[in-house]
């Protein structure tokens, strides 16, 4: 009995040790392999989500789950009166990782934060071209070469970003990824032992985690960074499964091999939402799908026939088929209603089909060419199915219209040719927030045969834009954006279609989980219950 | 035998040069480009455009592309991703042993079930086992790839929980690759129970990969039985009163496997193609997986790379095939 008793309490012994040693792990089935771990020369959601969101921090950061700033390594920061210089007073004591490759030798200071910008932008910087045929997409994409003019250093933890003009998307521009701060002690070790290129696969940041190992294709593991300046994370350890099938990521949190999965087939939806194993989470996606008419083609030259064209589509029909049980929010602007400086008082052209049909008629419009990709995107599911029923609708009014159908590339390609004839759908999703990420993207007259795809030029909208990209104050700049969404809703160059829901599917035992609306996939802040 | 082998390696050749063209204008007849793929949603200017198009030398004239390539190639150089910016031939050999690995598993699979299925329903022809038997092989050989990928998931790993779902290896095992087959890897890495898991893993993809080509050798093998049990050596086995097991295991069965053997190497091919399905949908990391995220994102040096190294095996293998067929046939190497 006595032995029993011992044996019983060796046990509970060893059960309890072991549990307090173990790790708490969370595995993200994620959506696609990263390209690698440098995010300055990145471009796509999934590469940014394994290096700059877990690995690295910026300057400024998005509050979690939203699109406001607050400080990232940065405390605070002034902005000049005349908007040209930025100052940032950086954190002190933010340790760099330090793993089995690299062992930092001093914290972060000015010099890191140069070198990261500079890198980017600086004819002669080695690190301009330190992989084959490597490009800075996003800080080019961004318009950061014309406004940036310098990066100084005012002291070890004072930095200063002169521009050439007044910008005030520059703060968001800088919580974008590709503004990640990257240690220059590595950089250089790395260059003074000729191997800079593992910069890309073997990354040192300030980040909440640090990079363990990368088996191509498969699993990428982390581990809590320790001295995170945020204090270290709840999770120990973060696994990213690469799980590309939509279908196949739903199954694997169904069946408890991951803990979160990302874009759910649409069609998946209810059926997750009713299992009570799961949970699914949503959010208005930071999206507009719509339909650009070429304003410098007839009949589209006029207003009042791009109005007559919105009026004739039944938008509640299309969303129906289209996003189906994953849902869609009406689109009333271009920008989302999440998004600040989103006007309330502009509506969308109501579904008339009557009134649409005696003005098509009256200006003689007969035939349109109306183009759909074979692409699924997050803003338009399905191009081919939403032109069958625009077309239709079209039909009803004595418009014929011919749905030309591209694969995607090609699609764009031909889309944004000045030229173009014909009604083209595509969309957007924001990338940083700000609202000028949206209307100078999309319809600025310098966007035309680059994203402008209704090559559309007005002189009052543009001057709106570009008063709110000069003006710092948030306030003043929101009035702007609301008086150029008043001025799109008379000219309507374009037909607004929907903001998409945006899904993401969690095991129960996830916590602190948030859906972000910029398509970011975040795991600081994140805990699992055993 | 050997001058047999030295024809056969001589035809590879011209076949390879037919490939490198077909892979290289194949990539550049899809359309669109490296750059604009790059450039996604956000678009680029036409003046930046033609800054890239330099940079990556999509400015020259495409036979001196093509010849580029080919240098590079011929030196064992088969250039950088566009995307991840390693060297193509180092990312093949990385996630080549794990296709190797899933192609091997649902070949054997497809060998072991498809031939004595084959023939059985020989043996019982006409009866309802040969017609049930056949009839289940034409679904399995109708049935697309992904649909029956996803099912089995739902089914074994979802409704019985019976299976894992996808990937290689359950995620608590962490060691290097050594030789890149998880099987091996994990006996190498003394863990027995990863090694469990590696096989756990291996059910479904290899039952959805094996099954298009386990129709496909138990029809072959049925057929080739039937052809070769209505011959005269087969009627004298059976007169001087060899037992069934002796005239089928024996005689029969031996000269049945020529076309069988054949269609086996035939087989190496379509498991390829049949990869790609099946490593997208269990998230199987490899070379099926990544020439599919390659097309989409037009990494020219990736596809051309990838397709020219699948060649080359596939090419391999049926070379080893048709030296079997003379093994197992000495007509062929006479001729």
């Amino acid at each position: 009995m006595k032995l029993m008793k011992s044996l019983l309490l060796a046990t509970t012994a060893v059960v309890l040790v072991a549990g307090a040693a173990q790790a708490k792990t969370l595995v993200y089935c994620s959506e696609a392999s990263p390209a690698h771990f440098d995010p300055g020369p990145l471009t796509g959601g999934n590469d940014f989500d394994a290096s700059s969101r877990t690995i690295y921090s910026r300057l400024v950061e998005f509050k979690h789950g939203g699109t406001e700033l607050e400080p990232g390594l940065a405390d605070s920061w002034d902005i000049s009166a005349d908007g040209l210089e930025y100052t940032f007073h950086l954190h002190p004591g933010v340790k760099f990782q330090t793993t089995s490759y690299f062992t930092p030798t001093r914290d972060l200071n000015a010099d890191d934060v140069i070198f990261s910008f500079e890198r980017q932008y600086k004819e002669g910087n080695p690190w301009l071209t330190y992989l084959p045929d490597m490009t800075y997409d996003y800080y080019v994409g961004m318009d950061m070469p014309k406004y940036v003019k310098e990066v100084v250093k005012v002291d070890d933890l004072t930095v200063k970003l002169v521009l050439t003009e007044p910008n005030s998307p520059m703060l968001a521009n800088l919580g974008m990824d590709f503004a990640s701060i990257v240690s220059k002690e590595y950089a250089d070790k790395l260059q003074a032992a000729g191997t800079p290129e593992l910069f890309s696969t073997q990354p040192i940041g300030t980040g909440p985690f640090q990079f363990v190992d990368y088996q191509l294709d498969s699993t990428i593991r982390f581990a809590a960074f320790p001295d995170y300046f945020k204090g270290k994370e709840k999770i120990d350890d973060l696994i990213f499964a690469i799980t590309p099938d939509a279908g196949t990521r739903a199954q694997k949190v169904l069946s408890g091999e991951c803990d979160v999965a990302p874009y759910p087939n649409p069609a998946d939806v209810a059926g997750l939402k009713a299992n009570k194993d799961v949970v699914v989470l949503e959010q208005a996606g930071l999206n507009i799908g719509y339909m650009s008419y070429n304003t410098t083609q007839p009949p589209f030259d006029k207003p009042e026939v791009r109005h007559a064209l919105n009026q004739a589509i039944d938008r509640n029909a299309i969303v129906e088929a289209v996003f189906g049980d994953a849902g869609a929010v009406l689109a009333e602007n271009l920008i989302p209603p999440t998004m600040w400086s989103w006007n309330k008082d502009v509506k969308a052209d109501a579904y008339d089909p009557d009134a649409a049909k005696k003005v098509l008629e009256a200006n003689g419009v007969k035939e349109i060419q109306l183009w759909a990709s074979d692409r699924s995107r997050p803003y338009n599911p399905n191009f081919v199915r939403s032109a069958e029923l625009i077309q239709a609708d079209w039909a009803k009014v004595g418009v014929t219209a011919t749905i030309n159908t591209e694969e995607w590339t090609k699609y764009r390609e031909d889309g944004k040719k000045a030229d173009r004839p014909g009604a083209f759908q595509i969309g957007w999703t924001g990338d940083n927030g700000d609202p000028d990420n949206f209307f100078a993207t999309l319809f600025s007259c310098s966007a035309i045969g680059v994203s402008n795809y209704s090559s559309w030029c007005n002189k009052d909208f543009e001057d709106l834009i570009q008063k709110a990209k000069s003006t710092s104050d948030q306030t003043e700049r929101a009035k702007f954006y609301e008086e150029a969404q008043v001025i799109f809703n008379k000219e309507a160059p374009a037909f607004l279609l929907a903001h998409s829901q945006v899904y993401a599917v969690t095991s129960k035992r996830v916590t602190g989980y948030q859906m972000d609306p910029l398509g970011i996939h975040r795991f600081d802040g994140v805990d699992v219950t055993e | 035998m050997i001058r047999y082998f030295f024809n056969r390696l001589l035809l590879i050749i011209p076949t390879l040069i037919g490939i490198t063209i077909c892979a290289f204008a194949f990539v550049r007849l899809l359309p669109g480009d490296p750059i604009l793929a790059m450039a996604g949603e956000h678009g680029v200017t036409p003046e930046r455009y033609e800054i890239l198009k330099e940079q990556f030398g999509y400015n020259q004239p495409i036979w001196m592309q093509y010849f580029d390539y080919i240098g590079g190639v011929l030196h064992g150089d088969f250039g950088a991703s566009i995307s991840t910016k390693r060297p193509v031939i180092k990312e093949f050999m990385t996630l080549f042993p794990a296709t190797v690995e899933l192609s091997l598993v649902a070949m054997i699979l497809a060998t072991v079930v498809g031939i004595p299925a084959g023939i059985f329903a020989a043996v019982k022809r006409g009866t309802w086992i040969d017609q049930l038997m056949m009839g289940t092989a034409l679904v399995g050989y109708s049935m697309p790839i992904f649909w029956w990928g996803l099912l089995l998931i739902i089914f074994f790993s979802g409704y019985l929980g019976w299976t894992p779902v996808s990937g290689r290896l359950d995620l608590r095992y962490f060691f290097p690759a050594t030789t890149g087959f998880m099987l091996i890897d994990s006996l190498l890495a003394g863990k027995p129970d990863a090694f469990v898991s590696a096989l756990r893993h291996l059910i479904l993809p290899s039952i959805a990969l094996g099954t298009i080509p386990l129709a496909v050798i138990a029809r072959q093998t049925r057929s080739a039985m039937l052809e070769v049990l209505g011959e005269d050596y087969v009627r004298t086995a059976r007169a001087k009163g060899l037992s069934p097991r002796e005239v089928i295991g024996v005689h029969a069965l031996r000269n049945a496997l020529i076309p069988v053997v054949t269609t086996i190497g035939l087989q190496v091919g379509l498991l390829v193609a049949g990869a790609i399905l099946t490593e997208t949908i269990f998230a199987w990391p490899g070379i099926g997986k990544w020439m599919v995220e390659s097309i989409s994102k037009r990494d020219y040096p990736v596809v051309q790379g990838g397709l020219l190294l699948i060649a080359l095996i596939v090419m391999a293998v049926n070379l080893i095939v048709d030296l079997l067929y003379a093994v197992i046939n000495p007509r062929i190497r006479v001729k």
